[in-house]
This record gives C-alpha cells, sequence and structure tokens, in this order.
C-alpha cells in the first residue's frame, strides 16, 4: 500500500466517511475510491467503479472477478453508533461494552448530575434534551438508540425521534405495563402499531439479567442479533429487561 | 469500572496502531483475509497488522494461522511487494501451521511504504 493512499485512509476513517479499497490481487496495484474521488494506481473501469459503490452501500467487502484478475473491494466504514438515551447505572456498563463492541457511542442526558464526567469518564456526553440532541446525531440504518430514563420527559421525545429515523435498532427499558403506557402515548402523537412493533422493549434478549452489566450484555447481544439476523427478531419483542 | 476502554474503539484498532508504529519509524506489514470458504472464524476483511520488531495487533483467524502470516509478513517487510497467501485443509501448508478448524482462507499481504 502506498504511504499516501494509506495516509487518505485514515483520514477519511477520522472523518467517518465510506471508502473502499481496490487491491488487484495479482498485481498487487491499488486504488482508494473516496465520495467525490480516487486516487492511487489501480485504473478503474466503469464495472469496478459501480461494483465499489455497491459494496460501499452495502457495508460488504467482497472480491469480484476481472479480466486483469481478481480485485477485492475493501470497504471501511465508519463505527456503527450508539445513542444511549439516560445516564443511569445501566448506561456505564453498555457504554463501555458497547465500546468494546466497536460503537461510537454518544450519551445523552440534561441532568448534570446523571451524565457527570466523573460517572462518565472520556465518553462523549451531550447535555440537552434528547430530541435536540437526536436531531443533531441525525441517526441513520447504521445507528441502535436506545432508551433507559425511566421517565417519558426523557424517553418520549427520544423514541419519538427514533422512530422518524431508519436507526437499526430501538430499545426502550421499561416493564410491560410502562411499554403499554408508552404505546398510548406513542399512538396519541400519530404513531402506528407497525412504528411501535420496531421497538424492543422491555429491552435486550431474555437471558435473565438482572445486574446493570447483565442488562448491558442482554441489550448488546439484542443490538447484535438486530443487525446480524434481523429476521430473527420478529416477534420476540418483550422478552428483556425492564 | 468503566475506565480507558472508552477511547479507542476495537475495531478501529489495528489501522491506528500501524499508523502508530509508522510514526515511530517502524516497517509495518497489513495482511487482509479477502476470501473464506467454510466457517472461518475472521469475517473477509479482517486484517493484522505487523512491525518490523515482531509485535502484531488484529487477526485474520481464530489463531491458527497468524504464525504463518507474520513470518510471511516479515519476509517481504524490508524489500517490499505483496503476497497472496491460500490456507485450507486440503493444504499441505495448513496442516503444518495447524489449520484444523476446517476452513479456507485467502489472505492478501502487503507492505505499507515508507514515505
Amino acid at each position: 500500500m502506498r504511504a499516501e493512499v494509506f495516509a487518505r485512509l485514515l483520514s477519511e476513517r477520522a472523518a467517518k466517511r465510506s471508502v473502499a479499497i481496490l487491491t488487484n490481487l495479482q498485481s498487487g496495484e491499488q486504488s482508494l475510491l473516496g465520495p467525490s474521488d480516487e486516487m492511487g494506481g489501480l485504473a478503474l473501469s466503469a464495472t469496478l467503479r459501480e461494483a465499489a459503490l455497491r459494496a460501499i452501500e452495502q457495508d460488504s467487502s467482497r472480491t469480484i472477478e476481472t479480466e486483469e484478475g481478481p480485485v477485492f473491494i475493501h470497504v471501511h466504514s465508519p463505527p456503527l453508533r450508539l445513542a444511549v438515551v439516560g445516564a443511569v447505572h445501566i448506561a456505564q456498563p453498555l457504554v463501555a461494552m458497547a465500546t468494546v463492541a466497536g460503537y461510537a457511542v454518544t450519551l445523552i442526558d440534561p441532568r448534570q448530575a446523571f451524565a457527570s464526567d466523573e460517572r462518565f469518564p472520556g465518553v462523549a456526553i451531550m447535555r440537552e434534551w434528547p430530541g435536540e440532541a437526536l436531531a443533531r446525531l441525525e441517526p441513520d440504518h447504521r445507528t441502535a438508540i436506545v432508551t433507559l430514563g425511566h421517565d417519558p420527559k426523557l424517553d418520549d421525545p427520544a423514541l419519538d425521534a427514533a422512530l422518524r429515523s431508519d436507526a437499526f435498532y430501538i430499545g426502550a427499558l421499561g416493564s410491560e405495563r410502562t411499554q403499554a403506557a408508552r404505546r398510548e402515548r406513542l399512538r396519541e402523537a400519530g404513531f402506528t402499531d407497525a412504528d411501535f412493533k420496531r421497538i424492543h422493549g422491555p429491552v435486550g434478549l431474555a437471558i435473565g439479567a438482572r445486574s446493570p452489566a447483565e442488562i448491558a450484555v442482554s441489550i448488546i447481544a439484542e443490538m447484535t442479533q438486530a443487525r446480524r439476523q434481523p429476521g430473527a427478531l420478529a416477534g420476540r419483542a418483550g422478552a428483556g429487561a425492564r | 469500572m468503566v475506565g480507558s476502554v472508552h477511547k479507542a474503539p476495537v475495531e478501529d484498532g489495528v489501522l491506528a496502531r500501524a499508523a502508530r508504529w509508522r510514526q515511530a519509524g517502524k516497517k509495518v506489514v497489513l495482511a487482509t483475509v479477502v476470501t473464506t470458504w467454510g466457517s472461518s472464524p475472521r469475517p473477509v476483511g479482517s486484517q493484522l497488522a505487523v512491525s518490523d520488531d515482531g509485535a502484531f495487533v488484529g487477526s485474520v483467524s481464530g489463531g491458527c494461522v497468524e504464525g504463518a502470516v507474520i513470518s510471511e509478513a516479515l519476509e517481504i517487510i524490508e524489500k517490499g511487494g505483496t503476497r497472496l497467501l491460500e490456507f485450507g485443509v486440503t493444504n499441505e501448508q495448513a496442516w503444518e501451521v495447524g489449520l484444523a478448524c476446517g476452513d479456507t482462507v485467502r489472505i492478501f499481504v502487503e507492505k505499507i511504504e515508507e514515505g
């Protein structure tokens, strides 16, 4: 890999932009395809460029055969994002474990006493109301949103914003009774039952989690399943932590 | 309890570490899983970086071919160039390095050029 291609790859990753590195596995020739340009020694045909753009869109690396030999398309996407609403006790292990799992985590809570640097050292914190914070975060199909507030004042605006986004996972802490009341409020706000079904609540896979750390494990497991086995979760909502 | 783990997402570790090695004047080789058949433990795109003092970060398998990949990496770390390695149960070399997990992987090895 040329030094300038490596440097460019690092700067694109730092800027959280998706790029692809294309490598001819026979010749070793290589080019980087960015959002608006390309650089490197491998000439990109229209077919190759199209295949790379598709790979970037699908967030999946692959090898394709060309007349000049096999070309590996390596997609480098920014990390998945997780927005955690409510700087409560469960948020502490959840933020730590999700970071290890590769998520770029943002913690949202307007209450200074909860969202303190002492309780969450080194964590990206937005100390504002969840509706405004999520509007600025612009959640997309590579974002998960989990509400832990146990308080409609915090959680409802967050779920409102989450349901209007393409977030691949929406989880909400709270008992069946809490979820039923939440469903009524969301219905009054104009959301349908299909919208409500996107919310995983009680949150997390049913593994009998009790402690904050165990609940964090169950939430990350459910987020993983939502991403890797999207079909498996159908009809399973409501099994997790209250 | 929630300590320094927040600052560096694990998946970003390989390229970031490679960059730090280069800043420290070390030579670095990158190995990338480009194809898998069967139940390979690491998906396509997984990377391993090796520095000229033999340190490595990341992985390209469950641990069974890393040793062989690292020795290939150290062979090209001075003179540069690229290699395409294949490990599988039908490959004699795979038995030598102990790829008993039943999968096949193709790994592209390249030096990050100096400069």
